[in-house]
């Protein structure tokens, strides 16, 4: 034949073929996923929410590329992934944060978080995160300004916190043992589940978060688990210790409320720094439920979820080193199955 | 259906391709045929012609050694060279050349059998073992090996139908175009290796197939047609017992110690054919594939067609082909040379355009996304394996167990950084045993040591 003499054949190992979702495709899902909690801060806070995320998407971006490019190292470009932490750390913050703070919160998030300890895919801790943790520590006074939502209150792009007409959050009424519409911040439940709440600028929106958790769901991007056990284990103690009020109205003020959505869908279910076997993932999001409500509860701020995702971000090596699957041939369900089944033939 | 698998992954089927072009035998034999004394697992053949002998269809061409399934010509003609030749296994392997007479004059050695229906299993085992039947799926274990180790043991025969990798149909058009084959080569199989009754296990991508052989079981009850939902790999045997019976090969064993033997289709029809007509296994089909064929089909061929030859009878290429394989794009062998020839094992020729093929890049970082532990079938942990094996801690690899991969390609499938996960450990696998033969090297000879120490003490 020699009309195929020409050919160059390519010999590789099997498979030859592959799945067309790659890491960029899925930090893209990621992204749409966040964009309706964008489009609430938005309408909820003002243009500066948008402002505040782009700055913080470039920051993480540049960030990035300067740190490989520094050390020499091939930029990773176009995997999105630190765009996606750019947003989340955006989400994380008030919406009065000084633009320079943040860009601060992504140096840490970036290139203390995630490049020191080898880049994609090598950090511990959810830089998101850890961004925040960082700047709560330092910033304290500007991560703690919460501005009352809705178009009369919405703030210009070069606003600062002075200019902001401040409310009491639901999170700290619940952390007072008050249940929002009767304590401070007068709150109701609907507006908790639409976003219409003080709070930080991502994290208000329970109805926009579900959304986009469950188009990951449906992508396939994350799998139930993690947040179901997550949200599962807060609500049930919060049923069954309720502060004040009946358990079904404690536990949907703790569910709407603060961070918990975000945490449990976007935060918890971080590939990089969850479990990655199925039990691995079960008791993690239980780990992060327990610490959540005992944060919470006993804690000297309002919120935890960022410390609980970050203190169970801590323990991943050990949760999958204590729950490898049982491989096939070798669940022990199966064996003591066909060990009955044995004994069933010999009697027949 | 009781049961499942454990994870697995659904490709696109490309199945449409060639699902309704029915197997013609070759609009035009191939004027060589290269046989290679090894299809199947087991020691080659030693050739029994010499170049210039006069070979007839089915006559005898290669005798086994220990274990291995004898060989026969599969056209007619004349013997020009035995020599090494290059085949799908790698490499070159001892082969007989046939230059074909074009006459397809049958070996009057061949008979068939009278009274299939008073066959003994023990006479049906020597028909398969004399027609040199082997596991048309896939490995290619001999069959009579496996069957008649099996013969007692069995209360699941399973006869495998799903045909689970993409682009390949030739066991879809075997089951539409030649049910009773299928079906009465389950009967044969049961009976030789003394079980109730079989099921054919298809998964429901096939639903013509389904109702076909469906049509013709009989009321005896004695075959039973179990549809599946398609998955990849529900062929794959272990993973097919488990979708059947629920039961899990342990690690190390056979089918045949959980009282499971599975079959293949094309098998079970070649069995059938050996029966009742005497003839020994020398064709069988062929799904010629891709998209960078002009004109994919399925076809019934000699054994030892060259590749080539059945390109060109599709029309040859359309465009440059990223990769040629034999079988399925999950678990073919890619081939550097097209004058390969087909073997008994092999079911699909695929020419695959070069924006099909997957573009794995072993640099990119894994995102400990655990996607490739979802969609393991055997549940191993993938990622970690490989995490090991770059540091070259073959241990640790050993110990995640590497060596119960089935290479099902399922990891690097979904793998979103593109890493030739199933490459790692076919590296790995080599790696650890080849240190394992090392490790008892040593001891051998430590022994050897002692002993002669031991002898000095002594005397």
């Amino acid at each position: 034949m020699k009309e195929y003499a020409d050919l160059k054949l390519t010999v590789a190992s099997s498979p030859h073929v592959g799945s067309p979702v790659g890491t960029r495709a899925l930090m893209m899902d990621v992204l749409v996923a966040l964009t309706p909690a964008l489009c609430m801060a938005v309408f909820f806070f003002g243009p500066r929410a948008l402002a505040l995320t782009a700055v913080s998407v470039v920051g993480c971006e540049i960030f990035e590329a300067l740190y490989r490019i520094l050390l020499k190292k091939p930029v990773s470009g176009g995997d999105l992934s630190a765009a996606v932490t750019g947003v989340l750390l955006a989400f994380v913050c008030p919406v009065t944060i000084p633009y320079w703070t943040i860009l601060i919160g992504d140096f840490f998030a970036i290139v203390v978080v995630k490049q020191l300890f080898g880049g994609l895919g090598k950090n511990f801790l959810n830089p998101a995160l850890a961004g925040r943790a960082f700047l709560a520590l330092c910033y304290l006074p500007e991560m703690t300004v919460w501005v009352r939502p809705g178009t009369k209150f919405w703030l210009g792009l070069t606003a600062s916190a002075a200019d902001a007409v401040s409310a009491a959050t639901p999170m700290a009424d619940l952390h007072n043992g008050l249940l929002p519409w009767l304590g401070t911040s007068g709150v109701r439940l609907h507006d908790m589940f639409y976003g219409n709440v003080g709070g930080c600028m991502g994290e208000v929106s329970a109805l926009a978060l579900l959304f986009g958790g469950g188009y990951l769901i449906l992508r396939g991007v994350i799998h139930p688990r993690i947040p179901t056990t997550y949200l599962g284990t807060v609500a049930l103690l919060a049923f069954l210790f309720p502060r004040v009020g009946s358990a079904e109205d404690w536990m949907l003020a703790q569910l709407l409320s603060g961070g918990l959505m975000l945490g449990a869908f976007f935060m918890a279910t971080d590939y990089v720094t969850s479990p990655c076997t199925p039990w691995g993932e079960v008791l993690f999001g239980v780990g992060c439920g327990l610490l959540t409500v005992f944060l919470r509860s006993f804690g000297g701020s309002a919120e935890g979820v960022s410390y609980a995702i970050l203190l169970m971000n801590a323990c991943v090596p050990l949760l999958e080193k204590y729950t490898q699957p049982k491989r096939y041939g070798a669940s022990r369900g199966w064996q003591r199955k066909a060990r009955k089944e044995g004994e069933h033939h010999g009697k027949g | 259906m009781l049961h499942q698998f454990f994870g697995g992954v659904r490709p696109v089927e490309h199945k449409d391709l060639t699902e309704h072009r029915a197997a013609v035998p070759l609009p035009e034999a191939p004027a060589q045929v290269v046989i290679p004394m090894s299809m199947h697992i087991g020691s080659p053949c030693t050739p029994t012609v010499a170049e210039g002998d006069e070979v007839k269809v089915g006559q005898l061409i290669g005798r086994p050694n220990g274990l291995g399934a004898p060989i026969h010509a599969s056209v007619s003609g004349k013997v020009s060279a035995v020599e090494p030749r290059p085949y799908g296994g790698g490499g070159r392997m001892l082969s007989v050349v046939i230059d074909n007479d074009f006459q397809d004059a049958p070996c009057p050695e061949r008979r068939r059998q009278n009274g299939v229906g008073d066959l003994t299993g023990a006479e049906i085992l020597s028909v398969i073992k004399d027609a040199g039947i082997t596991g048309m799926g896939g490995a290619g274990f001999p069959s009579h090996e496996k069957l008649s180790g099996a013969v007692g043991k069995v209360d699941a025969l399973i006869i495998n139908g799903a045909e689970c990798e993409p682009y390949i149909t030739s066991d879809h058009r075997l089951m539409l175009e030649w049910g009773e084959a299928v079906i009465g080569g389950a009967r044969l199989l049961a009976k030789a290796v003394g079980a109730k009754g079989a099921v054919i296990a298809v998964e429901t991508n096939k639903p013509d197939a389904i109702e076909n052989l469906r049509s013709k079981i009989g009321s005896d009850g004695e075959i039973r047609i179990q549809p599946l939902r398609a998955r990849y790999p529900q062929g794959a045997e272990k993973q097919l017992i488990q979708a059947l019976t629920g039961r899990q090969v342990p690690s190390g064993k056979l089918p045949v110690d959980v009282n499971c033997l599975v079959c293949n289709v094309a098998t079970t029809a070649a069995v059938w054919e050996a029966v009742t007509e005497g003839k020994a296994l020398t064709r069988r089909r062929v799904t010629v594939t891709g998209e960078a064929l002009a004109q994919p089909m399925n076809v019934i061929a000699p054994i030892g067609t060259p590749v080539s030859w059945l390109i060109k009878l599709a029309g040859g290429f359309q465009q440059e082909p990223g990769r040629v394989l034999l079988g399925g794009p999950m678990m073919g062998i890619s081939l550097y040379d097209l004058d390969v020839p087909i073997m008994k094992s092999t079911n699909c020729v695929l020419c695959l355009a070069p924006d099909e093929v997957a573009k794995h890049d072993p640099a990119q970082a894994c995102i400990r996304c655990g996607k490739c532990v979802e969609v393991c079938p055997i549940k191993l942990t993938p990622l970690f394996m490989r995490m090991n094996a770059d540091k070259r801690r073959w241990s640790e690899v050993e110990a995640l167990h590497v060596m119960d991969c089935i290479e099902c390609g399922c990891c690097s499938y979904i793998c979103p950084a593109r890493l030739p996960l199933v490459q790692i450990f076919r590296a790995a696998k080599a790696a650890i045993r080849e240190r394992a033969a090392k490790a008892r090297e040593t001891s051998l000879q430590a022994e050897v040591v002692e002993e002669k120490v031991g002898e000095e003490e002594t005397q």
